[in-house]
């Protein structure tokens, strides 16, 4: 459903993708691997951890990780569904947390074997609704998602979702993302309703808005907003904050914003999926990226929002105070989580996308 | 035929390997999609196998026969574009002089050789609205406008105010000339084999008998390079129909084909037997056309014989 990682370009995701196949399936015969040996199977998104964070591990504790990439949560846990080919480390997104829970997929993690997550971490991420004390899962990096624009093409500060869902006044110039989840969830956001609605009627309206609209926008981007309103395709699209603030770093007349009425926290976690063959090197390497200053290099690098509270403090001003990286309380507080909402209720947001597209 | 009652060892020694291959990746994975259509979702990760039609009863709505009729009409359309523009291309390669045949061919396979989606997101860079076609266009655009300037007609904007680039990317159109670009060698390579064979002579004797080039074409070329062409549609048509990566990222709001519907059962939906068995009804329409076409492609011959 996501597809939010990444480098600036797509295609490069792209191609880490048609890798992560390839090195998913060399990574099969490794099932038969001792649990005590010093090695690690790390299966991340692309770009996605320090440059040498790895390296560095190594070093410290002398357990060599392998990395393997998946694209997006779906590819994960497709991945896995039929058993764990190998993984010790997944970094999977709140929702897919609380449905690989559901499904058994995860091993609870050990706390007293995370000193430095108890230490560092951010109070604000020591509980979380979609997984009720952190049995299964720590906060790895945390966003939302908003209206990526181009300043110098749209009036003001397109700080509404209507602009998006019911105007004609940037008809044409308009993207969305290409799943259903946001879609949906943010045309409900728009109506008053919640993100995750279930309520079929709730969900027809969402549907209604979003055909009444379609003749305005441009294209269901398929991970790349960013791309499109770099290259001027689009000038307003709805995007995850990372994406466009890596397009931002590259043209001054872009900017981001989290509309009024709300939006989506998401939240990615690390956890270890049931079967891993290294649940020790597991342990010691979610412990690792939770030191100060390993955290800090790889929030320095990728330029996400790190739920690391002693790495934030010792990175510079225009991360830790950036309001695209950290968005202010006030607009956290209109921001939901992406719930797991169960098989039925996604069949129905199935099949709702499914007549928006035909329609 | 009987040739292999003579020696069956060396029949069995040649045929295990393909055989194994085809059973084992092929069937035996069909089989399991196939089975996996009578499945009912039992749970997030739990497929109850109930001998169902459900999932078909479901794939036969009207919503998805839509879509279905829509896929074969871009993918007719799209096979239909790559056989008129592969004949005079296999042609011009069949007639051309020898020492050139073999570098047009191989301009016609080196395409092949990147992979199609990196194809795919080059033709993104082409017909983008800051792509290379407009830019061209945009150029033709300033250049005429210097004409007129130069003729004393430039006070009045008779090409417009400013240029207005061309909507090509994000429609079906685009959709459809993804689906040409990508699979249109699969048409002239089979055309091209048998206008390669064609004797040559039929053609003289019937321009000396006074048909003109149309006539020729029609009467003779076509009956009898007709095979060509018939491969071409089936191996262009085919995978048209099933594609799926191609309206992703060339298509507009309304571009969904059923490969879209049929790859979000299997990701995002996590609804693999309702994917199943909408892979299935593809591949059975699919297997009717081949039908249909071995049933005419019968009746011909007997009536011609």
């Amino acid at each position: 459903m996501k597809k939010r990682r990444g480098s600036a370009f797509s295609r490069r995701s792209f191609l880490a993708g048609t890798g992560a196949v390839a090195a998913g399936l060399s990574i099969r015969p490794r099932l038969a691997f001792s649990a005590d040996e010093a090695r690690l199977n790390f299966y991340n998104w692309d770009t996605y951890i320090g440059e040498t964070t790895l390296d560095d591990f190594k070093d410290a504790s002398g357990i060599e990780v392998t990395m393997d990439l998946f694209g997006d949560n779906d590819e994960l846990f497709a991945k896995l569904k039929e058993g764990n080919p190998g993984y010790d480390v997944i970094v999977p997104t709140n929702d897919y947390v609380e449905r690989m829970i559901a499904a058994e997929m995860l091993v609870p993690l050990d706390h007293a074997k995370l000193p430095n997550y108890t230490k560092n971490v951010d109070p604000a991420f020591k509980d979380a609704a979609f997984d009720p004390g952190r049995t299964y899962s720590v906060a790895y990096m945390w966003g939302t998602q908003g209206i990526g624009y181009r300043k110098s093409r749209v009036e003001g500060v397109p700080d509404s979702w209507k602009w998006l869902f019911d105007s004609d006044a940037y008809a044409g110039r308009i993207a969305l993302l290409g799943d259903e989840g946001s879609v949906i969830g943010m045309a409900l956001k728009y109506l008053g309703y919640s993100y995750n609605s279930k309520d079929p009627g709730e969900i027809k309206q969402a549907e209604e808005l979003i055909i009444r609209q379609k003749p305005h926008i441009k294209v269901f981007a398929d991970d790349n907003g960013q791309d499109l309103l770099l290259s001027g395709e689009v000038d307003l699209t709805m995007e995850w904050n990372g994406d466009i603030l890596q397009v931002m770093a590259e043209d001054d007349d872009l900017a981001y914003v989290v509309p009024k009425e709300g939006s989506v926290a998401w939240q990615d976690c690390l956890s270890i999926p049931t079967g891993a063959p290294h649940p020790e090197n597991a342990h010691k390497f979610i412990d690792f990226i939770f030191d100060a200053e390993v955290g800090a290099q790889i929030a320095d690098f990728i330029q996400y929002a790190t739920p690391n509270a002693a790495a934030r403090k010792l990175l510079p001003d225009e991360y830790s105070e950036n309001p695209a990286i950290f968005p202010s309380a006030e607009t956290l507080a209109r921001c939901e989580p992406e719930i797991y909402k169960g098989e039925a209720a996604q069949r129905l947001r199935e099949e709702t996308w499914t007549r928006i597209l035909a329609a | 035929m009987d040739s292999w009652r003579k020696s069956p060892l060396v029949f069995w020694v040649l045929n295990l390997p393909p055989s194994i291959w085809l059973v084992a990746f092929f069937i035996v994975p069909l089989s399991l999609v196939w089975v996996l259509s009578f499945g009912e979702k039992r749970g997030i990760v739990d497929i109850a196998i109930t001998w169902t039609f459900d999932n078909y009863a479901r794939a036969l709505q009207p919503i998805y026969l839509e879509i279905f009729w829509k896929s074969i009409w871009m993918a007719a359309a799209a096979t239909l574009v790559c056989l008129v523009v592969g004949y005079p291309v296999a042609f011009a390669i069949a007639f051309a002089p020898a020492h050139w045949k073999p570098l047009l061919l191989l301009a016609l396979m080196v395409p092949f050789w990147i992979n199609i989606l990196i194809r795919t997101y080059a033709l993104i860079a082409v017909f983008r609205t800051r792509g290379y076609v407009n830019f061209t266009l945009e150029w033709f655009w300033e250049q005429a406008n210097a004409f007129l300037g130069l003729i004393g007609l430039g006070g009045y904007a008779l090409l417009g105010e400013r240029f207005e680039p061309l909507p090509l990317l994000y429609n079906n159109l685009a959709v459809s000339m993804g689906i040409v670009y990508a699979f249109f060698p699969f048409m002239v390579l089979p055309l091209y084999a048998n206008i390669e064979k064609l004797d040559r002579s039929y053609m003289e004797a019937s321009l000396d008998l006074g048909a003109g080039h149309w006539r020729t074409f029609f009467s003779v070329v076509l009956p009898l390079t007709w095979h060509g062409a018939l491969s071409g549609i089936i191996i262009v048509f085919i995978p048209a129909l099933g594609a799926f990566f191609i309206p992703d990222l060339l298509g507009g709001t309304d571009s969904q084909l059923i490969g879209n519907v049929i790859e979000r059962q299997f990701k995002s939906a996590n609804d693999w037997p309702f994917g199943a068995a909408l892979s299935f009804l593809l591949m059975y329409a699919t297997f009717g056309a081949l039908a249909l076409r071995a049933l005419f492609a019968g009746r011909k011959q007997g009536l011609e014989v």
